[in-house]
């Protein structure tokens, strides 16, 4: 039998899970964490660290720019989101986590939160193209892919709706009492589903370890956040749940990764949960199939010329020394992985007709 | 069934689903109980009394009024490795749910090619017969037998009620367990006029001590005969049975007990032998889960009837307040039926 291998079960201790206190006291402060991050705002990566990070960046861009071509020639079908322009988030993000203890939950466009865990390129790939070696054996699709090894508990195609999931992995978390928080992202459109906030109030009420992480990639599909939310600052939208919230420049890598360093610090030190918003923005349309004819070619060209984040950590790798041969190398070396990648998922076999009927039910009947 | 310890005692239907809750949160640290009102209040039909102040607040708590975040909350659970085991206050609260319950709980462990499962045990109370109207009294079965990866149990007495519970705790799958709550407090036979009869005396009623099981999947005959085969599940089991008795028919009654898993062998057994069918349940007729059934037996056991597979249902309607008793498919229309069947030739 498979399963989630969480095993060993802790001791309860009763101040864990104690009574609410309610909101009569007044210790809550929407801005706490977002000052602390703003008196130190970029994290200090070593050499050493902020190459990792970058390498992890391009890998995801070169495999999202090639997913984006294997769609083109039909051999990745039905729904791709690619993630090109918001790499910064899931690696600034996933980076500061302890693999393994913590867990990850995010939506649909998961290919990026999946390569920031070193998951294996070519079973990505493989699940992209519907085949047996991918990681849900061809099952789950570019939308739902998982790894128990890496705590990595999905992609999910339904918009919102791993947020409560989230709600419940942070509860294992603090009942197991294993030290672990929940990382659960969502979109600047997911923010406008009820569920979302069901879970914020119940997260808060019981003091969970998550932190709820809203990447606002400013369109929801093809609807600007102007014209779908009534507030779009989306880190306050806590506020009523006395949750803190912080507002995060998710285009620079290193204030991701600081961001993540104040924000885990809060709710592991027993603080509660924490919203977080990352402003990003993604370069491609919300799907494979979408025109954006919402947003001007010149927008999109602007962001990538300002604000890209791989350009910026590519700068600051530079003023720490790193020669652009060395670069070369490494994009060489991407392209290289990810090329092997595409032709693993094009040779794989399709699975058998038989896996249309296993794993309906833990047992067949 | 498999059983630990022997002896027994009488108790209703809630006291069995306490009992189970109880011996399952005892067994098991990974269990624990969810939902509206569950804790401190003991549950709207008490079925969670007790509970809170003997293991804690920890294993047995309180929620907001978030359905949808409960049923998702729990699958997160499940995932990690825990077992939940939700409450919906009322079947028909189970709606905003309904995404959490369709694309996640069920959904989990065939997209992730089994690396994640979500076992969930949600219990709810459903059907009619308390004045509910039609938000307190529905029968939503069919929704979940419609989607692959989610069992459906209803249990039709405080001994099965036990095993079942218990066994759909151990199982690895989200299971939807519906209460019959017009059972809750006596075995209910559709004589709305009479005077409520009470669990105390009922042979099923007789609850063994500790751990047991039912497996999830076998039906129970709860009367064999010969003239026919009444399929009914839940409180329409105590009706048929009413029927049967006062009529004074060779019926033979199968209580499903699991809809899904359904025990087909069980059903075209009695059919071959009987050669003829009744289906009966509370739920609205057009797609409920007698169409299923119907086709079941038609599809398997066509050469052995004698006569059309007889369906009695609610109608399709909402439930109503004030019309309760016209609904509700009692004993003058399930008698109507088994003399038609019965005439047929």
């Amino acid at each position: 039998m498979a399963r989630a291998s969480n095993p060993g079960i802790s001791k309860k201790s009763a101040a864990a899970f104690a009574e609410p206190q309610g909101s009569g006291s007044d210790n809550f402060s929407l801005r706490s964490l977002q000052d602390t991050l703003e008196s130190d705002r970029r994290y200090q990566a070593t050499q050493e660290e902020l190459l990792h990070l970058y390498e992890q960046m391009l890998l995801i861009r070169r495999f999202e720019e090639r997913a984006g071509q294997l769609y083109g020639l039909g051999l990745i079908g039905g729904f791709c989101h690619l993630y090109i322009g918001q790499e910064a988030v899931a690696v600034g993000l996933q980076s500061a986590l302890e693999e393994g203890k913590d867990s990850v939950i995010t939506g649909y466009r998961d290919h990026g939160h999946m390569l920031a865990y070193g998951i294996d390129p070519k079973v990505i790939m493989a699940e992209l193209t519907g085949r047996q070696a991918g990681i849900s054996k061809g099952k789950g699709g570019s939308m739902h892919m998982f790894s128990t090894e890496h705590a990595f508990y999905g992609g999910h195609g339904i918009v919102g709706a791993q947020v409560s999931l989230g709600g419940g992995l942070a509860f294992a978390h603090k009942y197991r009492e294993d030290g672990g928080l929940c990382l659960a992202y969502f979109g600047d459109g997911a923010s406008n589903q009820g569920q979302v906030y069901e879970t914020f109030n119940m997260a808060s009420l019981w003091q969970l370890p998550i932190i709820f992480v809203v990447e606002n990639n400013q369109y929801a599909m093809g609807t600007s956040v102007k014209r779908s939310s009534a507030e779009t600052e989306f880190y306050r939208r806590g506020t009523a749940f006395r949750i803190p919230g912080m507002k995060v420049n998710g285009m620079d890598l290193l204030e991701v990764r600081q961001a993540a360093k104040v924000a885990i610090a809060h709710v592991r030190g027993g603080g509660g949960p924490v919203l977080m918003e990352l402003e990003t923005y993604r370069y491609r349309g919300h799907s494979m199939s979408d025109p954006a004819k919402y947003r001007t070619r010149e927008e999109v060209q602007g962001v990538r010329e300002k604000s890209d984040p791989i350009e910026g950590a590519k700068a600051d790798l530079l003023k720490l020394g790193v020669t652009e041969e060395q670069l070369k190398d490494i994009d060489k070396r991407i392209r290289a992985t990810v090329s092997e990648a595409a032709d693993f998922a094009e040779k794989s076999p399709e699975p058998e007709p038989t896996e249309l009927y296993t794993d309906v039910l833990v047992e067949s009947y | 069934m498999s059983t630990d310890e022997g002896a027994g005692r009488p108790m209703t239907m809630i006291e069995a689903i306490n009992d189970a809750l109880d011996i399952m949160l005892a067994r098991d640290p990974d269990v624990v109980v969810l939902g509206e009102d569950i804790g401190f209040f003991g549950g709207v039909f008490r079925a969670t009394a007790g509970l809170q102040a003997k293991h804690g607040k920890t294993r047995v708590f309180d929620t907001p009024i978030s359905e949808c975040g409960i049923i998702g909350v729990a699958v997160g659970m499940g995932a990690y490795g825990l077992r939940p085991v939700p409450e919906i206050q009322f079947a028909d609260y189970i709606y905003p749910g309904l995404d959490q319950l369709i694309s996640e709980a069920a959904r989990l462990r065939y997209r992730s090619a089994a690396e994640f499962i979500a076992p969930m045990t949600v219990r709810t109370p459903f059907g009619g017969g308390i004045f509910g109207g039609q938000t307190h009294s529905q029968s939503p079965e069919a929704l979940f037998t419609h989607v692959a990866g989610l069992k459906t149990v209803v249990p039709s007495t405080p001994h099965d009620a036990k095993g079942l519970l218990i066994a759909a705790i151990e199982d690895n799958d989200p299971v939807l367990f519906f209460e019959p709550k017009r059972l809750y407090n006596g075995p209910f036979d559709g004589y709305y006029d009479r005077p409520a009869k009470v669990w105390k005396g009922h042979a099923d009623a007789v609850v063994p001590d500790g751990h047991y099981t039912i497996p999830l999947g076998k039906a129970r005959t709860v009367r064999e005969g010969e003239a026919l085969t009444i399929l009914a599940y839940g409180t329409m089991v105590h009706v048929a049975s009413g029927v049967v008795e006062s009529l004074g028919v060779d019926a033979e009654i199968i209580d499903l007990r699991t809809l899904v898993p359904l025990d087909i062998e069980a059903i075209e057994q009695s059919v071959r032998k009987t050669g003829r069918c009744l289906i009966v349940h509370e739920a609205t007729r057009t797609s409920g889960f007698g169409a299923e059934l119907s086709a079941l037996v038609t599809e398997r056991c066509f050469y052995h009837l004698e006569a059309p597979v007889e369906r009695v249902t609610g109608f399709d309607t909402p439930y109503p307040h004030s019309l309760e008793w016209a609904y509700f498919p009692g004993p003058v229309r399930v008698g109507e039926a088994i003399e038609r069947l019965l005439a047929a030739d």
